[in-house]
């Protein structure tokens, strides 16, 4: 074999050894670690179980929000047809409003509620993330209006 | 009259650009000296007209113009002049014109430079000057920033206020920057495959394009990074967002072809992998911008989606990649294979260093990938986060950073391995201490910071002997100077991040004016909460006084800034560093009794994250310093027909 096939020998082996590696890690990565999303009523007909992570998006409930002792805050999302409760102890985002539209990533416990780890919301009291959007739009709470500067905005008929 | 004279001049640029798509290709033919010359004067005509029309965009944003509808959208009365002039690249049209005014400056470069031979640069400007036309095309027809608005308001909208920030004026122009220079960098690559001209002539002309290009990414990701610090209110410094990884893939493709480019320059290895690291870099430049522009994704970066937009840049990547990756396909099998060298020499480095980024780019582009494909495939709705790239992008790099000293020590085609084990020598010693001072010495114990502490003192011993060993230090060449301050700089961040999420405390409490709160060894006391005014926001703004071991050290003002214009709050964090350790407050939200959420955080060694990517850019710097000074020399060597050393 002379220097250049060896080369070439190496240089395949190397390639497949790495490009072997990097799938078993990325196919590991991947199972574990992706998370699902959810609206509320979406819970209740997959019957998502407690204990797995996903993330949850709606509109905060108006009139439900509680705030405990400390950080704690509680609150409910909806979708218009399911409503869910949310336990969270941490930093709620500048924009946490009533009726905004909200994401947040946790667990359910084994009576229903919504164990948030974080909850996350746009800085744009226009903005509405796009799983929400799509969630209302499924059921039918949906709304977009022109303002007069033409621009179209979004609303939601809650 | 300025909407009026910017479409014209944008028209014009692009009818200009077809010309110079046209008699840049042809003038790619031995003979074509006219159409060669044709090509020049285009490209230089379309830079100008580019550029007037940006300037009349510009101009219109000043004079609040707001009979144009993009300036409507995302200017007001009272913005600040800073941000009138910046928030012209805050929306979608005129950030188009903004990248059609980078292209324009880069291919005046190309033209002014002539580098790499009459035939390769009108190749090159051919190909530009097909980007450029499908980028003009794309603005005028879908994207025009000139559009009139019938009657114009007396106020308009506003810049989205998270924009309004003199970092983030930066970060737009700096990626696009890296995003158009590596359009250079392949326009060159697709030239020598056109002309047949792939030895090492075009990786020397693409050169300084490729390193503009990466200075202006890493500058780009350092600035967009320090920005989500300490604007977002969260501490954190990267995501992991769809869009980050958009910015990030380029880059990462584009480390690894700055070295294997050296490679081939040098000794002529790794000829075709080198042309197709710089198709693949602009490649994955495009999707980014697709993948953001589109609306498939959302974040900052989204701006107004629209289907018909998407679409286009959807065609314009398949056309570009596909037509790059057909000419590659045809015309490489028929080039010499590359150059021999050993397995214990410099290029087999450079071998291994591309294998691990390569590896590094596909994890990133699977991981930003994967919710799409399954979206579209079943309509789950997943997101893939931070613990992902822990255990794929993270042992990669480990890996690459502890392989990294070697390759400068080690020499072309043959190197002495076991010489290079011994200058390192040094180096491994002081990692073990490392290693051990910061397992035993710093609490909270962890094994896993102390060994990123190790590689990274690894790294950047290595790089600092360079500096020790060479006496005088004037007498170190600037080419070693790059690698040393972007291989030091890989390692200041590497324990910065190691240090800010390892040893971050954090605390978040409601304080009513006199209590006080502790975070790390920092007592933080509200004294009270008062409103101020600024230009087009209102904010609350907490006075909080900072007090260590009993003594007063500083006073703080964390804000939470009010936009009533657009109806957007912010947090206005406060920080103070003292280049080992931040200390960081944000204002939450209000409660009864006067009483208000204060986050505290202490990130220790967070400002070391942003000075590697400066260190980084600075040997990007010394890089393009020594290809600059060389032109003559290398225009010497390349006469005798004898790779420049």
């Amino acid at each position: 074999m002379n220097v250049k096939k060896r080369r070439r020998l190496a240089f395949a082996v190397a390639l497949l050894v790495a490009a072997s590696g990097g799938t078993w890690l990325v196919l590991n990565a991947l199972g574990p670690n992706v998370l699902y999303f959810y609206s509320p009523s979406e819970i209740q007909k997959e019957h998502v179980r407690p204990g797995v992570d996903f993330r949850i998006g709606g509109l905060v409930a108006r009139g439900s929000v509680i705030h405990g002792k400390g950080a704690a805050v509680t609150f409910k999302v909806t979708d218009g047809k399911a409503t869910v409760p949310v336990n969270f102890d941490g930093v709620l985002p500048d924009l946490f409003r009533q009726g905004q539209g909200i994401v947040a990533i946790g667990k359910l416990n084994d009576s229903g509620t919504f164990i948030a780890s974080q909850v996350l919301a746009k800085h744009d009291a226009r903005y509405m993330p796009p799983e929400v959007e799509a969630a209302l739009k499924k059921t039918g709470r949906w709304r977009a209006y022109a303002d007069p500067n033409g621009m179209i905005k979004a609303k939601a008929g809650l | 009259m300025t909407g009026e004279l910017g479409q014209l001049a944008l028209t014009l640029s692009m009818a200009l650009a077809l010309v110079q798509s046209i008699s840049g290709l042809v003038g790619a033919r031995p003979n074509a000296v006219r159409a060669r010359a044709m090509a020049s004067g285009a490209a230089l005509g379309f830079f100008v007209f580019i550029a007037l029309a940006f300037g009349c965009l510009t101009y219109a944003a000043v004079t609040n113009d707001f009979s144009l509808l993009n300036i409507a959208q995302n200017s007001a009365v009272n913005k600040p002049l800073l941000y009138k002039i910046t928030g012209v690249w805050g929306d979608h049209e005129g950030s188009m014109l903004l990248w059609l005014l980078v292209l324009g400056i880069f291919t005046a470069a190309m033209t002014v430079l002539q580098r790499g031979g009459e035939r390769l640069t009108s190749a090159a400007l051919g190909v530009q000057g097909l980007l450029a036309l499908a980028f003009a095309v794309f603005t005028l027809f879908t994207s025009n920033p000139f559009l009139r608005l019938d009657p114009p308001p007396f106020q308009g909208n506003g810049l989205n206020p998270l924009l309004q920030d003199p970092g983030l004026a930066l970060h737009p122009p700096m990626l696009y920057i890296g995003y158009v220079g590596l359009s250079a960098t392949f326009s060159y690559a697709a030239a020598a495959l056109i002309t047949k001209l792939a030895d090492a002539a075009w990786a020397r002309a693409a050169r300084p394009f490729m390193l503009a290009a990466w200075i202006a990414l890493t500058l780009g990701i350092t600035l967009g990074s320090w920005w989500a610090y300490y604007e977002l209110g969260w501490g954190g410094f990267w995501f992991w967002d769809p869009v980050e990884n958009a910015a990030l893939m380029p880059w990462l493709l584009a480390t690894a072809l700055l070295h294997s480019a050296l490679a081939t320059e040098r000794t002529g290895a790794f000829k075709t992998w080198t042309l197709l690291l710089a198709i693949g870099g602009f490649s994955l430049s495009l999707i980014g911008t697709f993948l953001v522009r589109s609306g498939i994704l959302s974040s900052v970066h989204s701006f107004a989606t629209d289907p018909e937009r998407g679409s286009y840049i959807l065609m314009m990547l398949v056309l570009a990649i596909g037509g790059a990756l057909a000419l590659f396909a045809w015309r490489a099998p028929q080039m010499e294979g590359g150059a021999e060298f050993e397995a214990a020499s410099r290029d087999t480095t450079l071998l291994i260093n591309n294998v691990f980024l390569v590896a590094a780019t596909a994890t990133v582009f699977i991981g930003t990938l994967y919710p799409l494909a399954l979206q579209a495939y079943n309509g789950a709705k997943i997101s893939v986060g931070p613990p992902y790239y822990a255990i794929t992008f993270a042992p990669i790099f480990v890996a690459m950073m502890a392989l990294l000293p070697f390759g400068p020590r080690l020499g072309w085609r043959r190197g002495n391995l076991r010489e290079a084990v011994r200058t390192l020598l040094p180096a491994m010693a002081m990692a073990g201490v490392a290693f051990v001072v910061v397992l035993v010495m710093v609490a909270p114990r962890s094994v896993a910071a102390a060994g990123a502490f190790a590689l990274a003192v690894w790294v950047m011993c290595s790089s600092v002997l360079d500096l020790v060993k060479a006496r005088p230090i004037r007498a170190l060449p600037l080419a070693r100077w790059a690698s040393v301050l972007a291989h030091f700089g890989l390692g200041v961040t590497l324990i910065g991040i190691t240090g800010t999420t390892v040893w971050r405390v954090s605390a978040l409490e409601v304080l009513g004016p006199g209590q006080s709160m502790k975070v790390g060894g920092y007592t933080l006391t509200l004294k009270r909460v008062e409103r101020v005014r600024g230009d087009n926001f209102v904010a609350e703004r907490a006075i909080v006084d900072v007090s260590r071991g009993g003594s007063h050290i500083a006073t703080m003002g964390p804000e939470q800034r009010n936009f009533p214009l657009q109806r957007v709050a912010t947090s206005d964090t406060a920080i103070r560093t003292t280049g080992l350790s931040d200390l960081y407050l944000a204002l939450g939200d209000p409660r009864s009794g006067g009483r208000w959420t204060l986050r505290a955080y202490e990130n220790p060694l967070a400002p070391w994250i942003w000075f590697g990517g400066g260190f980084m850019a600075l040997g990007g710097l010394a890089s393009l310093a020594t290809r600059l000074r060389r032109r003559a020399t290398v225009a010497m060597t390349e006469a005798q027909g004898v790779p420049a050393e």
